[in-house]
């Protein structure tokens, strides 16, 4: 049987965490442990802290709690530009318990958000008080999340893409999410991520680098097509094969980039 | 070890030992004998189990039991009063929306969750409210009339 530690802050609950614990979010990963036995922790930890919960807004700026849901983010008029994101996570009862901070545990082919959030540079603070990018931390997944620091990017610049089988519903085939900032009317410093096309969320650096300082059309894109899967060996599971995502990749990318919709 | 967790059920103030570690679908059918809400997968895929937390749908079976303390809990097991069917579920037996059943009270609480907030769906609208709710019988196509013909009807009254 799995012990329940309940505690009023969130710092005190990391102070609680250890090998053989999990910090409960939403519910929507460990409770799912928990119901299959898994046998890898003995202790749930928890917090009632509603810190967790806050969106707090300053300009451009935004801290979003990692206890704040899918639901909330669907509710905010500051968090817009992750509807597509969020509302890509699961159904209505799932939205309304899965958690930011959640999302960027969640094991292959889910963390659709975190796809966003990787290519819009977000930041993730730790309840110790570490901050760190979001590729640093996905690359090692402990400890503790208080919250993610995003900037807003402009509303023409970000795009977000999830492919699946069965709408509205659907475990991703994969996701993408792009910023693709400009100056002087080409791309520059565009940030690229993939969902389920590895074993974490991950930027797509050779596509990065392959649309820096192009033209967002056909022709300035087509080296980036080429790039789509370089330096990717994309997982084989129920849902595509690693071939498979590695063949419909430069489409979907080109739907993303040049915001074709899907026919 | 057992926690203790008071909350409303379908109304009534409710009191149970939880074991530690329980869901809040397992409280419900072993300890509050509402079977009404199914267990199908126990990772959140089914909807089976899907019930109200505060209005709000939740599948029950990734729901830590002991985070309900003190708030408002539906089930299907709530819906009717007395003899008088709620509408969905009238609408359901007449649609024939339900063929194993095993589906239904999961659909019947997201449909709830749908009409309680907007009375006058879409259909688009009711095939998002439903999509984390798997039905393997019907093909969905008599569940989303059914919902919509609910709303009608209680537009109507």
């Amino acid at each position: 049987m799995v012990e329940v530690q309940t505690y009023p802050t969130v710092g005190e609950a990391a102070s609680a965490m250890d090998d053989q614990a999990r910090f409960l979010g939403g519910g929507t990963l460990i409770m799912n442990r928990v119901n299959y036995g898994d046998r890898r922790f003995s202790r749930i930890v928890r917090t009632t802290d509603a810190s967790l919960s806050e969106i707090r807004v300053e300009g451009e700026r935004l801290e979003v709690g990692a206890g704040v849901t899918m639901a909330a983010i669907l509710a905010s008029r500051d968090l817009d530009f992750l509807s597509p994101a969020a509302r890509a996570v699961g159904g209505p009862a799932i939205r309304n318990m899965a958690s930011v901070g959640g999302n960027l545990m969640a094991p292959h082919p889910y963390g659709d958000l975190a796809v966003a959030l990787l290519a819009l540079d977000a930041i993730v603070r730790m309840v110790s008080g570490e901050e760190l990018s979001l590729e640093d931390f996905l690359a090692r997944r402990n400890g503790v999340v208080r919250s993610l620091l995003i900037r807003r990017p402009r509303s023409d610049e970000f795009r977000f893409k999830k492919v699946s089988r069965v709408k509205p519903k659907g475990v991703s085939v994969m996701s993408m999410a792009a910023r693709l900032t400009r100056s002087t009317g080409r791309l520059s410093g565009v940030r690229v991520a993939y969902g389920a096309m590895a074993p974490t969320p991950v930027r797509v650096r050779a596509v990065e680098n392959a649309l820096e300082g192009v033209s967002l059309d056909h022709a300035g894109i087509a080296a980036a097509l080429s790039a789509a899967t370089e330096g990717l060996d994309p997982p084989d599971d129920p849902i595509a094969s690693g071939w498979y995502r590695r063949e419909v990749a430069p489409v979907h990318l080109r739907r993303l980039l040049l915001g074709e919709d899907a026919r | 070890m057992k926690s203790p967790v008071t909350f409303r059920l379908n109304g009534s103030a409710t009191a149970v030992f939880a074991d530690s570690g329980a869901n809040l679908l397992d409280v419900l059918r072993r300890g509050c004998g509402d079977l009404s809400p199914k267990y199908g997968c126990g990772q959140g895929t089914c909807g089976a189990c899907t019930v109200l937390i505060d209005g709000e749908p939740h599948v029950s079976c990734l729901v830590l039991a002991e985070t309900v303390a003190g708030r408002s809990v539906e089930t299907t097991g709530g819906l009717s009063n007395g003899p008088d069917l709620h509408p969905l579920q009238r609408a359901f037996i007449e649609g024939f929306a339900a063929q194993c059943g095993y589906c239904t009270p999961g659909m019947l609480m997201s449909a709830k969750a749908l009409l309680d907030r907007n009375p006058n769906p879409a259909r688009s609208d009711v095939e998002e409210a439903i999509s984390g709710n798997l039905c393997r019988c019907t093909g969905y196509e008599p569940i989303i009339d059914a919902i919509l013909e609910a709303a009608k009807q209680r537009g109507a009254a």
